[in-house]
């Protein structure tokens, strides 16, 4: 059971990167292979402000999400208007190539470098019991405690969002046909730019609520790899379904590198990714296709 | 100006179009078989790597550029072929009803190699290429971390990360793994796979294959069977990458798994899609600019502010920038500027720009249809 909590934690943390992934593929049906990349570079701006110029915690987090927000839009206007109408191979190689460049481009900023970082945060890493000391040991930090919390907050505003709200609901229909959309009145080009903003926040969001478990390096865009499984595991449009896949996927690595050889780790999520492609292509979640 | 006057069906599929074929891939002939006479010994190193990454770069040329499939988890055949070389070559291999372990001659070894690849590109293709697009990229991606992470747990095979020495080649005295006669093996075989890819690309599978990266529903239409030549193509692809990888096994002389990473995958798409999609001749331009690319920086940075050189991180990042440049600017990458520049001469001076203008497609979610 201290294992599922382990897991549930970092499953919360693949759930966050995979809800960019997803919101970024449900609205412009592109696939970013630098949303890692983007909770870098969240993560780096958090320790800025918090640590280089000594904001409060709260107030430095929330000007990263919001710079971040800015970050996403510019990366949409500069990198992807140009190939929009493009091959979507080529828009998928725009964003690897984006990935290469801030991945790279962090390292070379005066103050960032390419050492790990820490942001003391107001969270203790100390274990809170969960259950009365007669039913065993079942221990939660929280700094699993803020992850999780912040993971299901996040997710009710997306899901809201995106099935309460004008702006969300014109963002599915873009992702469902550009041209139909645009043909609605949708303006599609600005709704893109808007979801890559947003996409970048909840990024943002996950990179600084990582950033006590694994520190801030330029290369921890590689946690972005692992939330692929569970964005397939979701089904890649679903919201709900990115999240429990995020879960599944960190219980499923938790256990694996508890019970199997070392190396079944590492690999187990991807095991999983390549049993659902074949078993189940769309999912638990994703909507059916032809 | 020249023009072709067709007189026979036969002329479209002819490989050398006009005259002007025989003297200007003649004369390149000539150049590259002349080369290890004239240069030195780090070049000819530099242009057998050259030749080998060009191999793996037709290998998923084919596969990316005609068949439309993508695939990020290419290093994995690359290191399947590379492994497979560095073990049938080694210290032996204990075969049933062989009493001693059976050390293997390159002859054989090599065309084993790619096989082995090939026959893994037909295990994981055959339940991944019902998927199409994006979940193909994820699918094949996921295949390569699987095969990096079991090369370097497979210890009493792979040797795991402390890494397993590639014996050297001999004919006789002569060692084939070093130098000029390397040189000429590599060589030798980026031409058979050249040959074989353009003779492909004329056959009915050839075109099947191009049929289906245009549209999958026409080709089916016409009545290409999807999976066959889908399996083939990966099958292809992935034994050429293995052979390119069993070269590459001599090259280095030493193997480990973190040559056969995920970035080796992204560097040879990046090849594919900066040497430009959908010609051979893109394979070959794309090979040059990921060997020369490290190479011009490492000139570029004596003539660079200091401040700017000895940034880490410099070479990735105009790595990805170039990758993002060409994308947005010419997708089709050096071969298509190269086009270009020549109908610019050919048409002098009435070049239009509009003759490669692309087509723009909004884009359709594949999740509904």
């Amino acid at each position: 059971m201290q294992l599922v909590i382990g897991g549930v934690s970092i499953g919360c943390i693949y759930a966050l990167v995979a809800l960019g992934f997803v919101l970024i593929y449900k609205a412009t049906e592109v696939v970013n292979f630098a949303q890692g990349e983007l909770m870098m570079l969240g993560a780096f701006l958090a320790y800025t402000f918090i640590s280089i110029l000594g904001w409060n915690y709260w107030v430095g987090a929330a000007a990263a999400i919001v710079c971040m927000f800015f970050a996403g839009n510019l990366v949409d206007r500069v990198f992807l208007r140009p190939v929009l109408g493009q091959p979507q191979f080529s828009i998928v190689m725009v964003t690897i190539g984006f990935g290469y460049m801030a991945r790279s481009g962090a390292g070379m900023v005066p103050g960032w470098g390419t050492e790990t970082y820490a942001i003391s945060t107001p969270f203790s890493s100390e274990g809170m019991q969960l259950v009365p000391e007669s039913m065993g040991s079942l221990v939660i930090s929280q700094t699993d405690v803020s992850v999780i919390v912040a993971t299901i907050i996040l997710c009710a505003v997306l899901y809201t969002f995106f099935t309460h709200t004008r702006l969300g609901i014109a963002m599915q229909a873009s992702s469902q046909n550009q041209l139909a959309a645009y043909y609605m009145g949708i303006p599609v080009k600005a709704v893109f730019s808007m979801i890559w903003g947003i996409s970048a926040a909840v990024a943002a969001a996950a990179g600084i609520l990582l950033a006590p478990t694994t520190l801030i390096d330029t290369n921890m865009g590689f946690i972005g790899l692992k939330a692929f499984p569970a964005a397939v595991l979701g089904g890649f449009g679903s919201i709900p379904g990115a999240v429990i896949g995020g879960l599944i996927i960190g219980i499923i690595e938790t256990l694996a590198g508890f019970y199997l050889p070392p190396g079944f780790k590492n690999v187990a999520a991807y095991v999983v990714l390549l049993i659902v492609l074949v078993v189940r292509p769309q999912g638990l979640f994703g909507q059916k296709t032809g | 100006m020249r023009f072709l006057f067709k007189t026979n069906y036969n002329q479209d599929i002819r490989i050398a179009k006009h005259s002007g074929y025989y003297w200007s891939y003649g004369l390149l002939l000539l150049i590259v078989l002349a080369a290890p006479f004239v240069l030195e010994g780090y070049y000819i190193g530099q242009m057998t790597q050259l030749y080998i990454i060009a191999i793996a770069g037709v290998g998923l040329m084919l596969l990316a550029g005609y068949t439309g499939l993508i695939s990020l988890g290419h290093a994995a055949f690359f290191g399947i072929g590379a492994y497979t070389e560095a073990v049938l070559t080694g210290n032996g291999v204990p075969l049933p009803f062989v009493e001693e372990p059976v050390v293997f001659s390159f002859v054989v070894s090599m065309p084993v190699a790619a096989i082995f690849s090939a026959l893994a590109g037909v295990v994981i293709g055959i339940p991944v290429l019902r998927l199409t697009g994006i979940y193909l990229a994820i699918a094949t991606f996921a295949f390569a971390l699987v095969i990096e992470e079991i090369l370097s747990r497979w210890e009493s095979v792979t040797n795991g990360y402390s890494g397993l020495l590639v014996e050297s080649l001999y004919i006789g005295d002569l060692e084939l793994t070093d130098g000029p006669p390397f040189y000429f093996l590599c060589l030798g075989m980026l031409l058979l796979v050249l040959l074989l890819s353009i003779n492909l690309l004329r056959s009915p599978t050839g075109r099947a294959m191009m049929a289906i990266r245009d549209s999958e529903i026409s080709a089916q239409s016409m009545g290409v069977n999807l999976a066959q030549v889908k399996t083939k193509a990966f099958a292809l692809s992935a034994g050429i990458t293995g052979l390119a990888g069993a070269l590459f096994a001599h090259k280095l002389g030493f193997l480990s798994p973190e040559s056969f990473t995920i970035f080796q995958s992204l560097e040879l798409l990046v090849l594919v899609v900066v040497g430009g999609i959908g010609s051979l001749h893109g394979a070959i331009f794309g090979a040059i600019f990921v060997l020369a690319l490290p190479q011009g920086l490492a000139i570029l940075k004596d003539y660079l502010p200091v401040a700017i050189a000895e940034t880490p991180g410099i070479e990735p990042f105009i790595f990805g920038l170039i990758l993002v440049l060409v994308i947005i600017f010419e997708p089709y990458g050096i071969y298509g500027r190269w086009l270009k520049i020549k109908l610019y001469f050919q048409m002098f001076p009435v070049y239009k720009k509009a003759t490669f203008k692309r087509q723009k497609a909004y884009m359709k979610s594949e999740r509904l249809k």
